[in-house]
């Protein structure tokens, strides 16, 4: 079983912190941008940061959203985090007219709510159900605006507060889609991202 | 529910902290990743990097600083100090700072806060601004306080949000390095001015300092001295705070 962690490399993504967190873990690390490694890899992250809409044209024109989702439809081993896992939705309110991979049919929302500070920076508890096989319950960091309102039919979702409840992470087969990033939750985001190696592959 | 954030920053000069670190258990206390991670196993939420380096010299020890850390670290991180463009910002990230602060670059040509925010996010765009009180308002000041720039802090807080700013990291030229508390005055009037979160700086020298600065209107807290100095660990202040109805990560 090969221990590489395939990173699809989008343009604006923090792939050096993310890198750096399965580096730790003493795994090797492959950046790609190639459709048939992103369809033929044992494990794939998709990281996100930037807008719905950005990321999502730049996956099209490089012929990896039909590989992606097909991964994420089949339940094969990824990892997508934060607007990643906003990627696997429909669309957002966040670039109207945009698709996104249509994995799961839902729409992503932008946080609201009086006093409610947004961006979401910071540390969140999250609420994980007992029969949940990566996700377990405890505090991740969240960086962002928008945001999974309820939880998709056929996944395990984990939830989180702010200005009411939101879908902090969800799974279904070996696919994992964290709204928080696991590679900056410290330990408990280390211990995540080790689940996810060693059960999913 | 979300919670405040203990940020510990570290003012690295040429690659190395200075503003004496006395620090226990460490071999090397100027150390910036070694530092770094001794913060995190304290239970530090992000760490802040300012890089005050004058010379070109110092700014590549600097990038070299940001890739040791990032190695050690597994909370965000924070790099700010000098940065004067998007592309700069950019090379920051790569070298795996989390989100950029910008201050004088700003000042000078506010669009930079558009450029970062549009290139890599609204959460990576942080506003760095120094307010030094005027009479009955506060000024931004750059260059250490030489610079006094005429900008009301209430109004440019604002534009910068506007412009794309995620946070706002706000010191008090006036409280820095006085070690007798936050300007809590400043930290209520911008936390109600604008919607993101608000981070102070400047001025903590005790666990009160931190609490009296939440209670003001501050969403998060910065603090270095208060830290380095070792009389105090990022534990021991978040025992304190959540003792006194405080949200903390323990």
């Amino acid at each position: 079983m090969s221990r590489t962690i395939v990173i699809v490399r989008t343009g604006t993504a923090n792939l050096a912190s993310v890198r750096a967190a399965f580096e730790r873990q003493g795994l090797g690390i492959e950046l790609t941008q190639d459709p048939r490694r992103v369809a033929d890899a044992d494990r794939v992250v998709l990281p996100g940061v930037g807008a719905f809409g950005a990321s999502m044209a730049e996956l099209v024109e490089r012929g990896l959203a039909a590989a992606l989702a097909e991964r994420a439809r089949e339940g094969r081993s990824l990892l997508a985090i934060c607007v990643g896992m906003q990627l696997l939705c429909r669309e957002s309110t966040e670039s109207p007219g945009a698709r996104g991979l249509c994995v799961v049919d839902a729409l992503v929302e932008r946080f609201g709510g009086p006093g409610l500070r947004v961006p979401q920076l910071g540390w969140n508890d999250v609420d994980a159900p007992p029969h949940a096989r990566f996700l377990r319950s405890g505090v991740a960091y969240f960086a962002n605006s928008y945001r999974l309102p309820r939880a998709a039919n056929g996944w395990t979702a984990a939830t989180a507060e702010h200005g009411g409840s939101f879908v902090a992470a969800m799974e279904r087969g070996n696919v994992l889609a964290c709204q928080f990033h696991p590679e900056l939750s410290g330990e408990w985001g280390a211990r995540l991202l080790a689940r996810w190696v060693e059960e999913s592959g | 529910m979300l919670k405040t954030r203990i940020i510990p920053c570290l003012d690295c000069k040429d690659g190395r902290v200075v503003k004496g670190v006395r620090f226990e258990g460490l071999r090397d206390a100027g150390s910036p990743a070694e530092l770094a991670a001794a913060y995190e196993r304290q239970g530090a939420d992000e760490i802040v990097v300012l890089d005050i380096s004058a010379t070109t010299e110092g700014r590549n020890a600097a990038l070299a600083t940001v890739r040791a850390v990032r190695r050690e670290l597994a909370i965000p991180l924070t790099v700010g100090g000098g940065v004067g463009s998007a592309e700069q910002a950019g090379v920051l990230l790569d070298a795996g700072a989390d989100k950029v602060s910008v201050n004088s670059a700003a000042v000078r040509d506010p669009s930079i806060i558009e450029a970062i925010a549009n290139r890599f996010g609204r959460q990576c765009a942080v506003i760095a601004i120094d307010a030094a009180r005027k009479g009955a308002a506060w000024e931004v000041v750059t260059h250490s306080g030489k610079n006094r720039t005429g900008l009301d802090v209430i109004a440019w807080v604002r534009e910068s949000v506007e412009r794309g700013a995620g946070e706002v990291l706000l010191t008090s030229f006036d409280r820095d390095g006085t070690r007798s508390g936050y300007d809590l005055e400043l930290l209520t009037a911008v936390s109600s001015a604008v919607s993101v979160p608000v981070i102070a700086s400047g001025g903590a020298a005790h666990a009160e300092h931190l609490l009296d600065a939440l209670r003001a209107g501050a969403t998060d807290v910065l603090a270095a001295s208060i830290f380095h100095d070792g009389d105090l660990t990022v534990g021991a202040v978040k025992a304190y705070l959540a003792q006194h109805g405080a949200r903390v990560r323990l």
